[in-house]
């Protein structure tokens, strides 16, 4: 699988269905973060393509697919 | 309960069954997974319901909303003779369904975030030493056990709800007759006396701030309204219940995991970062709680070109999703050279594991100090003659004793 996703690539995060879990955050932690209450925060929405495996794992991880990336031929 | 999995070619086998190896699935549970991703199993009261035992299958499963976890549903299934007690039927949170769940679990996630648990490293750190200094002034030989799986995680828990520390030999006893009780009453009499003290202690917080998960409930959301007393009680046990044995297990079955592979043990000693892949593989291979959740359909659900009817009991096997050979490569075999974490032992969807990133950080403790500060830690019996949970005792793993040298 390749490394590289799609120089628009967008990452964004569903606060509301997030159940804190902090997958996300341990999967790939340049591009999530929690906050004080434990919910899904997105550092950095635009990642570059060494963070394309990370990010998919975090995607694939997250209990309640409360991750979703756009601007993607092969993402979420 | 009838049974009401519909008939099929094979019969359902009795299930839970005792492993032979402690992070090796029964080979009768092989044997269905071989099958397909999902077959039937029969439980003590005679009724047969669904063993899920693909991964994508049983995320697919925990991940609907058509699936409940309500243990007040008389279709609930109970996998053993305790869990009809009414203290199990009654546990908050792991056993609701929205929206009652997501409220709860709102109430709860701040003391789990990451933060909030990467702050308590010191805490842990220092629990963890504090047990193995124990172990070197009064060993050897010592019951690892006994000295230093059940004590870390009950001091860890105590430390999170903000119990006083002369409660803890109580605490720890009480909830380790709670989950190993064999029978109804047994599980009823330790769950009151645990109750009546969660009970008496939030009771006093709401007046006399205390520090910790019930302190902070009881001023901020007990007092003012938001939380009924009554389900502070039942959160404070639930936490206990889930996060005390499960980690003390892991902890016990990992350190036998890691003996029984010295070379990796050896690598873990060497490089220090390699301690969290470790602990995720431990996890994996482990799979303390045996299922992934215990789960009836609330509609019928088609999964793996099969039908889960409504009011179908489903038993999800993290043991053997963990296992998919979809998934992963030689999945049998313990390899903490592994990535992508892909396993089900803290369950999937809305009730995966609220502790997770606390246990997480216990496990890494536990098992980098104790083979730091006693790197010639051996077992003194075989590993498959350490005395086992009694059967009917539910499906948390573990061994009652571990004797160990060094
Ligand atoms: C290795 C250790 C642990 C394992 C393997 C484990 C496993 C699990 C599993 C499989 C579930 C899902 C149950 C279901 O969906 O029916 C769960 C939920 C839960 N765990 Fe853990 N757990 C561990 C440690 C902890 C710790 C340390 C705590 C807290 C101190 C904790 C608290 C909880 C709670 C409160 C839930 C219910 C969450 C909900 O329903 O939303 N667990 N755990
Ligand atoms: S993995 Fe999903 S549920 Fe967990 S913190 Fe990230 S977004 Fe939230």
């Amino acid at each position: 699988m390749s490394a590289d996703g799609p120089a628009d690539a967008l990452v964004t995060a569903d606060r509301e269905a997030c159940i804190g879990a902090a997958q996300c955050a341990y999967s790939a932690p340049a591009v999530f973060d929690q906050d004080e209450d434990g919910y899904v925060l997105v550092r950095d929405p635009h990642p570059g393509p060494h963070e394309w495996d990370a990010l998919r794992e975090a995607v694939d991880l997250c209990p309640v697919q409360a991750i979703r990336l756009s601007g993607t031929a092969d993402g979420a | 309960m009838e049974t009401t999995a519909p008939p099929g070619p094979s019969a359902a086998p009795p299930f839970p069954q005792p492993r032979a190896c402690p992070y090796q699935p029964p080979p009768a549970y092989e044997q269905l997974g071989a099958q397909g991703p999902l077959s039937r199993v029969s439980l003590f009261d005679g009724r047969v319901v669904w063993f899920v035992t693909g991964y994508p299958e049983a995320r697919q499963l925990l991940a609907d909303p058509r699936i409940s976890a309500d243990r007040q549903r008389p279709d609930y299934p109970a996998v053993a003779p305790r869990f009809q007690a009414e203290v199990a039927k009654r546990l908050v949170l792991i056993g609701m369904d929205p929206p009652a769940h997501d409220e709860h679990r709102r109430l709860l996630n701040p003391d789990f975030s990451r933060k909030r648990v990467a702050s308590l490293r010191p805490v842990v750190q220092a629990i963890v030493d504090d047990h193995v200094d124990r172990m070197l002034r009064t060993g050897p030989p010592a019951d690892l056990v006994r000295d230093f799986a059940l004590p870390v995680p009950s001091r860890v828990i105590s430390e999170v709800l903000g119990l006083p520390h002369e409660d803890l030999e109580f605490f720890q006893d009480a909830s380790r007759r709670l989950l190993q009780a064999t029978t109804g009453p047994e599980s009823q009499e330790a769950g009151r006396e645990l109750i009546g003290y969660l009970d008496a202690l939030a009771t006093r917080r709401r007046t006399e701030p205390g520090p910790g998960l019930i302190g902070r409930l009881a001023r901020e959301e007990v007092a003012t309204g938001r939380l009924s007393h009554a389900d502070l009680v039942q959160i404070a046990l639930v936490i206990l219940v889930a996060g005390h044995e499960t980690t003390a297990s892991t902890i016990a079955l990992g350190a036998i995991t890691l003996l029984d592979h010295p070379e990796q043990l050896a690598r873990m000693q060497a490089e220090p970062d390699t301690v969290p892949a470790v602990v995720e593989e431990i996890l994996r291979c482990v799979a303390v709680t045996d299922l992934a959740g215990v789960r009836v359909a609330t509609a019928d659900i088609p999964v793996a070109g099969q039908v889960i009817r409504a009011g179908e009991g489903v038993l999800l096997s993290a043991t053997m999703a963990n296992r998919d050979g979809r998934v992963h490569q030689d999945p049998q075999a313990f390899d903490a050279g592994r990535t992508g974490r892909r396993q089900l032992s803290f369950g999937y969807g809305i009730h995966q594991c609220l502790g997770q990133s606390l246990a997480r950080l216990e496990l890494e403790i536990a098992f980098s100090t104790l083979f730091t500060r006693i790197p010639t830690l051996r077992l003194t019996v075989p590993a498959d003659r350490l005395p086992t949970r009694p059967p009917g005792s539910g499906t948390v793993q573990g061994v009652n004793e571990m004797p160990v040298t060094w």
